[in-house]
């Protein structure tokens, strides 16, 4: 029905439609590859602020002569002028050379390409259990807000929420991993899998699974909070709604209005939060992967701030803020699929 | 419809894993013939590359895979033949020959030749990036040359004591001449060839390292089967794998950690001597290589009767029995007590006596205030700027003890704690009156002393390694005369009496020497080579004798792997079983009311 009253003003309905989608969709893509040039560039500068020296932190400690260290310096570009670096590292970027790293002394994309798999394994799972799980109790605590499960979920979910996600990490590690009275360590206390893991593939993907259950579980613990509160808060705006009281009228159980009605249209907010997440996430799982020594970005980013390995933290911060803005313009374009309100606007 | 997705994905998982134990048994039944020896790491691993990785962690690596000319004996660090069986010098002491031990194998069948080792000084000499890691060595050498396979023949620019302490991994060349770029090379194609007592035969970055037995090692197999470092990026989480038994050694244990394994069953506590000395430096008016002062250095600490006040007024015995839990050892000398031939202990120690620190201060010209604050003799109250690392909780507490007792004798002191990054800039340029420094002294006390000499100072774009800004003319030569002294006896003499002029001097007080805490399980081993024999380390040696000499248990040997994959199945299967009871439960009593709902 809207889709008749917005083609009537345009001349040609179909062709203006499809205008208008392709103009919205290189308006957000153009916005996009802006921001991800602004990204580049304030990567670039961010880093340079840092005071010091960075190869001689790094050789801090090790018997190097004066020629070694003007030697790593040569090698690294640092000798040169701020914008010579500065043009160097924009052309190579365009290339898809993000430097190397100071301290691996290997391709910066190289490490980060490695290291992404097991964090999009450990976010990912421990995202999608957290939506699930702060979907299901946020819809329920705000159907029956004020309620006895209301008052446990929502008070649990933000204490778990405020608990320092370290410190979170280590209970689990001692009573899961370890094992406290009479919980058995059933589980690994770190790393992602154990080295002398049989080759086949059945027994790896079990060890990983094994590996990953207390640092998804942290996760979880610690983020599904946020989706709870946001489901529960959209939804309560939509139940005085005058469409569930004709869904009522029409005779239909509680539980399916809920389901069929209130929920799907409580879903937009939680669906942006979700994508806005998905880029931030991993920033998140620092100190997750520090706990259980999970070999990811997180950790990876750890390292790099120890040292501080200036091309690695870039590449890193390159990588985490390009897929925020991805999933920036991912998420309109989603909500533009998910809410025909917004097609118009 | 989400519904019956999830009891699909369930169904799947159960059925994928319901088999899982018989077939993770069939594939796992082949463990490593003998022991494992799992150490938790809790450094980075920087490079497998011998020529880059410099950090504590790949140092150890490569004592375990690579050869080195000489290297230092467990007992007590003296200098010990290993790939050089014997050596002699020109009485110029300029020509050094080294005599290479036959019938050493690399681990693809190949023999180890003095041409190997030519080779690998050659390239550290002509190539910059081969130089990285260990390129000090061979700064003085003039020519390295192998007449033969068993002849290695070094001239040094000038003479040199510190000859037989070159511990720089000798590579095979017949692998590494077809190496064109050596900063770029990862050498992670396993196996790596090297000729140590284990061959690096597994890396996964972040994760572990996995090490064979070498069993064609001259001095015979090691007593395990495999070593392997296990990564951890915390060190609770490693204290908790050795208390579960998933690894057997850890190491870089806080006292906490290390007093909380008390009484642990199966846990054997090693409190090993550091070889780390903590130290304060009080900055005499900085220069750099120019003679140019630099820096913010206060005035006042120009005056030695100023340093000497301020040790006066620190208690060495509460820092150690309040910030290190007693895990350390009272510090006096430069060099530490593991290097017991080299270690001097001041004959007169300047004891805590604040009494003594006020009548120096007073005798300096700095006099108290109506305030109780000392004050220069422009009027200015006496002020000074004391660095610290923020990130370490130590030197937070040192800092709040000094500042307490300083404050007793009339100083302020404002506590600026930085990142680790700024205090090292800081510290090169000068920029502070007292900063918190502290270096790994190695068996040759050569490195660690020349720190303090006035060629150690920055040049003036600000490079060098610097530590206290020590230049004085005393030290200097007393530390040139020990470089160039092959007497072992008057060379220890020498580096003693350089010790006395920096103690003396007190620009850097050597506040302790931490202990370093290692734990291991003894249901797995009875007992490991230590480094030196007294209070000594298993890991991290200056040599491969800990994990070398490492005796597995029977249990050890015979017990099964680690990780029991059954298990590990039955508890993921029981979990992934359990939520698809409960999904089909509820589509059930779903479908049984669904009439009744709609």
């Amino acid at each position: 029905m809207s889709d008749l009253l917005a083609s009537v003003p345009d001349q040609a309905p179909p062709r203006g439609g499809r205008g208008r989608f392709a103009r919205f969709l290189a308006g957000k893509v153009g916005g996009g590859v802006v921001s991800l040039f602004l990204v580049a560039v304030l990567g670039f500068f961010l880093f340079r602020v840092i005071p010091g020296d960075p190869v001689r932190t790094m050789t801090r400690g090790a018997p190097v002569s004066e020629q070694q260290v003007q030697a790593l310096r040569e090698r690294f570009g640092l000798d040169q002028p701020l914008w010579k670096q500065f043009l160097d590292f924009l052309g190579d970027l365009l290339r898809g050379d993000l430097g190397t790293s100071y301290t691996y002394s290997r391709p910066v994309g190289e490490l980060i390409v490695e290291r992404i798999g097991p964090t999009v394994l450990l976010v990912g799972t421990a995202t999608v259990l957290a939506v699930l799980l702060g979907l299901w109790m946020g819809s329920r605590a705000a159907w029956r807000h004020g309620g006895a499960f209301d008052k446990t979920a929502t008070s649990v979910a933000l204490t778990l929420w405020s608990v320092p996600t370290f410190w979170l990490g280590l209970i689990v590690l001692m009573a899961f991993g370890v094992g406290v009275g009479v919980i058995p360590g059933l589980f690994p206390v770190g790393g992602i899998s154990s080295p002398d893991t049989p080759p086949g593939f059945l027994p790896q993907l079990l060890d990983v699974a094994h590996h990953l259950v207390l640092p998804a579980l942290t996760m979880v613990a610690v983020i599904y909070a946020e989706y709870l509160m946001v489901m529960r808060s959209s939804l309560l705006e939509e139940m005085g709604e005058d469409y569930l009281t004709t869904a009522r009228a029409k005779g239909l159980r509680e539980d399916l209005v809920r389901r069929r009605h209130a929920v799907p249209n409580a879903m937009l907010p939680t669906v942006t939060l979700i994508f806005l997440r998905l880029g931030l996430v991993v920033g998140g799982a620092i100190t997750v992967e520090t706990v259980f020594s999970w070999p990811g970005l997180g950790l990876l980013t750890f390292e790099a701030l120890r040292v501080p390995d200036l091309p690695l933290l870039q590449g890193i911060f390159i990588v985490l803020a390009g897929s925020v803005v991805v999933m920036n313009v991912l998420a309109e374009l989603l909500y533009r699929v998910l809410d025909p309100r917004v097609r118009e606007s | 419809m989400g519904r019956r997705l999830v009891a699909l994905w369930a169904v799947l998982l159960v059925g994928l894993l319901a088999p899982v134990p018989a077939s993770a048994q069939e594939d796992g039944a082949r463990p490593p013939q003998g022991a494992t020896l799992r150490i938790g790491l809790q450094q980075q691993i920087d490079s497998l590359n011998p020529f880059l990785g410099y950090t504590l962690a790949a140092t150890d690596i490569f004592r375990s895979i690579y050869p080195t000319l000489t290297t230092y004996r467990a007992e007590d660090f003296a200098v010990e033949p290993e790939l050089a069986e014997s050596w002699e010098t020109s009485p110029d002491k300029l020509t050094w020959t080294f005599h290479i031990r036959r019938g050493v194998t690399w681990s693809d069948g190949q023999p180890v030749t003095a041409r190997d080792a030519a080779y690998t000084f050659n390239r550290m000499m002509t190539d910059p990036a081969a130089a990285t890691a260990n390129g000090n060595f061979v700064e003085n050498f003039e020519t390295v040359t192998a007449p033969d396979d068993h002849t290695l023949v070094i001239r040094t620019k000038s003479p040199q004591a510190t000859m037989l302490a070159i511990d720089a991994p000798i590579v095979p060349e017949h692998v590494w001449s077809k190496v064109t770029d050596v900063a770029s090379f990862a050498n992670d194609q396993m196996p790596v060839v090297g000729s140590g007592p284990f061959v690096l035969t597994d890396y996964r970055p972040e994760q572990d390292v996995t090490l064979t037995a070498n069993p064609d090692f001259w001095r015979g197999p090691p007593k395990v089967a495999q070593l392997q470092f296990i990564q951890f990026k915390n060190s609770d989480a490693a204290v908790q794998a050795l208390r579960k038994g998933d690894v057997d050694v850890v190491q870089k244990l806080t006292p906490a950690q290390f007093d909380a394994l008390a009484g642990e069953a199966d846990v054997q506590q090693v409190k090993g001597q550091g070889r780390r000395f903590y130290e304060l430096i009080l900055n005499p008016g900085a220069t750099n290589s120019e003679n140019e002062p630099i820096g913010t250095g206060h005035p006042a600490l120009k005056d030695v009767r100023v340093r000497q006040a301020i040790d006066h007024a620190i208690d060495r015995q509460t820092l150690v029995d309040r910030v290190m839990g007693g895990y350390a050892q009272v510090g006096g000398g430069y060099l530490p007590p593991i290097f017991s031939d080299y270690h001097w202990t001041p004959p007169q120690p300047r004891a805590f006596d604040l009494a003594l620190a006020n009548r120096l201060l007073d005798e300096a010209g700095y006099p108290r205030g109506e305030d109780g604050i000392r004050h220069t003799p422009q009027g200015e109250p006496l002020t000074f700027d004391f660095v610290l690392h923020g990130s370490r909780s130590e030197d937070t507490q040192v800092g709040e003890f000094v500042k307490r007792w300083l404050a007793d004798v009339g100083i302020a002191v404002e506590l600026q704690p930085v990142s680790d990054n700024q205090l090292n800039d800081r510290t090169t340029a000068g920029d502070f009156d007292m900063v918190i420094s502290g270096w790994s002294a190695n068996p040759d006390p050569d490195y660690v002393l020349r720190l303090q000499t006035c060629a150690a100072r920055p040049s003036p774009s600000g490079g060098g390694n610097v530590d206290s800004f020590l230049c004085d003319p005393q030290y200097d030569d007393l530390y040139a005369r020990q470089l160039g002294e092959f007497d072992k006896a008057k060379r220890v003499e020498l580096v003693k009496q350089a010790q006395a002029r920096f103690y003396e001097q007190a620009t850097g007080l050597v506040l302790f020497y931490q202990n370093s805490l290692e734990a291991y399980r003894t249901d797995r081993y009875s007992g490991f080579t230590v480094q030196p024999a007294n209070d000594g380390v298993i890991v991290a040696q200056q040599g491969y004798w800990g994990y070398y000499g490492a005796q597995p248990t029977d249990e050890a040997v015979n017990g099964a792997s680690a990780t029991d994959y059954s298990t590990v199945a039955w508890v993921l299967g029981g979990v992934v079983v359990l939520v698809g009871v409960v999904v089909a439960l509820v589509i059930v009593r779903r479908r049984a009311t669904a009439d009744t709902r709609e």
